[in-house]
């Protein structure tokens, strides 16, 4: 149905003809703008809904004191669920901490949160289907997994700022909702995503609309193919600076591999997009000394190149 | 009355102050405002989510910037 209203809509009332790449290019704008933000609002909606029901200080008490590695997984699947933005990563890091979530455990909540995050996810899923969305997930829960694991195995609690242990956190009752606050909650989530978002996505949607009816074919392959062993490291510092911009990235990245971009490069560059941030390593440096943020960088940086190779081999 | 919006000076910060300002003006009420920005203080109150609104000492909400109207009802 979106199809045939892209078609109606470019090559009738604005007169492109079919078969040509101005046709085609701006047929292919309208429909996947149409589709992806159509995704945006439904799924964003049903997953805040989801969300209400995990608050922080719930998540806080589901970790706390828990094992090991089946903590870690516990945590990275809560953190796909949890409602975070970076600019809480400092309270929700002290409040973590002090009320016994071990200190790798947390880890792989912060690793998880951003990685694995619902705008992500919908892109990757309406532009490039669900098999590499999974294979994205999969791979980003197993890093937050391992990398918060390895943190907590090297027994770094001395590099938290000392502060933190010795802060005092005051206990809350997590505020019951109704279904109709959720629904509310849910609905201003929502408009304040897309009002975000929405001209990155446009934009980035044009702009791969337009590498994939002009570029010629192929003319990645050299550098970002699966030949060129550079290639995943270059794609991993590419994407640090684009920090969080997801909505922006996969289109464009959507459009690279159908020019001969391989998928493990593809997969490396946009996890170091979402997960490597300058600006949350700059507000985690509040609660971590220095030394530790490097240690979590180089995991985490060392991890997701490990991820691109590992799919340029066996894809 | 005394009204504090918790949180480190982010957007959404702001932006419950503004409400919880016009609110508090809409209902002819008086209140001292307070914005605390030192994380001890935020933490003092168990909030990890924010922005979080305080009235007289009680964590109201947090995480969500709440409209006007929502701080109205909750001051009635």
């Amino acid at each position: 149905m979106l199809q045939e209203f892209a078609d109606l809509l470019v090559y009738e009332w604005l007169g492109l003809l079919p078969g040509t790449t101005m046709g085609d290019a701006v047929n292919f704008f309208v429909y996947d703008s149409i589709k992806i933000f159509l995704m945006l609002i439904v799924i964003i909606f049903g997953v805040s809904i989801l969300r209400s029901y995990f608050p922080a200080e719930r998540t806080k008490k589901i970790l706390s004191h828990k094992r090991e590695f089946y903590g870690n997984i516990m945590a990275a699947l809560l953190g796909t669920v949890t409602p975070f933005c970076s600019c809480s990563a400092v309270p929700v890091f002290i409040g973590f901490i002090e009320s016994g979530v071990p200190l790798g455990i947390t880890f792989s909540f912060l690793i998880a949160s951003p990685m694995v995050n619902e705008v992500a996810v919908i892109m990757l899923w309406g532009l490039l289907g669900w098999k590499i969305t999974a294979i994205y997930i999969s791979s980003g829960l197993v890093i937050a997994i391992i990398g918060g694991y390895l943190i907590g195995k090297f027994k770094l609690e001395h590099l938290v700022q000392d502060y933190v242990y010795e802060m005092k956190v005051g206990d809350t009752e997590i505020i019951e909702q109704s279904f109709v606050e959720r629904l509310q909650y849910a609905r201003s989530y929502t408009k304040e995503i897309v009002k975000k978002i929405w001209m990155y996505v446009i934009i980035a949607i044009a702009l791969g609309g337009f590498i994939h009816g002009y570029a010629p074919e192929d003319f990645l392959t050299q550098y970002a193919g699966k030949d060129n062993i550079w290639a995943v490291p270059m794609a991993v510092l590419i994407g640090v600076p684009l920090y969080s911009n997801a909505a922006g990235v996969i289109p464009i990245v959507t459009a690279l591999i159908q020019k001969g971009m391989s998928l493990g490069t593809a997969l490396a560059f946009m996890m170091a997009v979402t997960a490597l941030s300058f600006p949350e390593m700059i507000i985690l440096r509040n609660v971590l000394k220095p030394k530790l943020i490097a240690i979590f960088i180089a995991i985490l940086t060392i991890s997701i190149i490990f991820t691109g190779y590992l799919f340029n081999i066996i894809i | 009355m005394k009204i504090e919006i918790l949180g480190m000076g982010c957007q959404k910060c702001k932006a419950l102050d503004l409400a919880a300002k016009q609110a508090v003006q809409e209902l002819g009420l008086e209140a001292d405002f307070d914005k605390v920005e030192d994380i001890k203080k935020i933490m003092k109150y168990g909030v990890m989510i924010t922005p979080a609104l305080v009235i007289d000492g009680v964590v109201k909400a947090s995480g969500k910037v709440l409209s006007k109207d929502d701080i109205k009802a909750m001051l009635k």
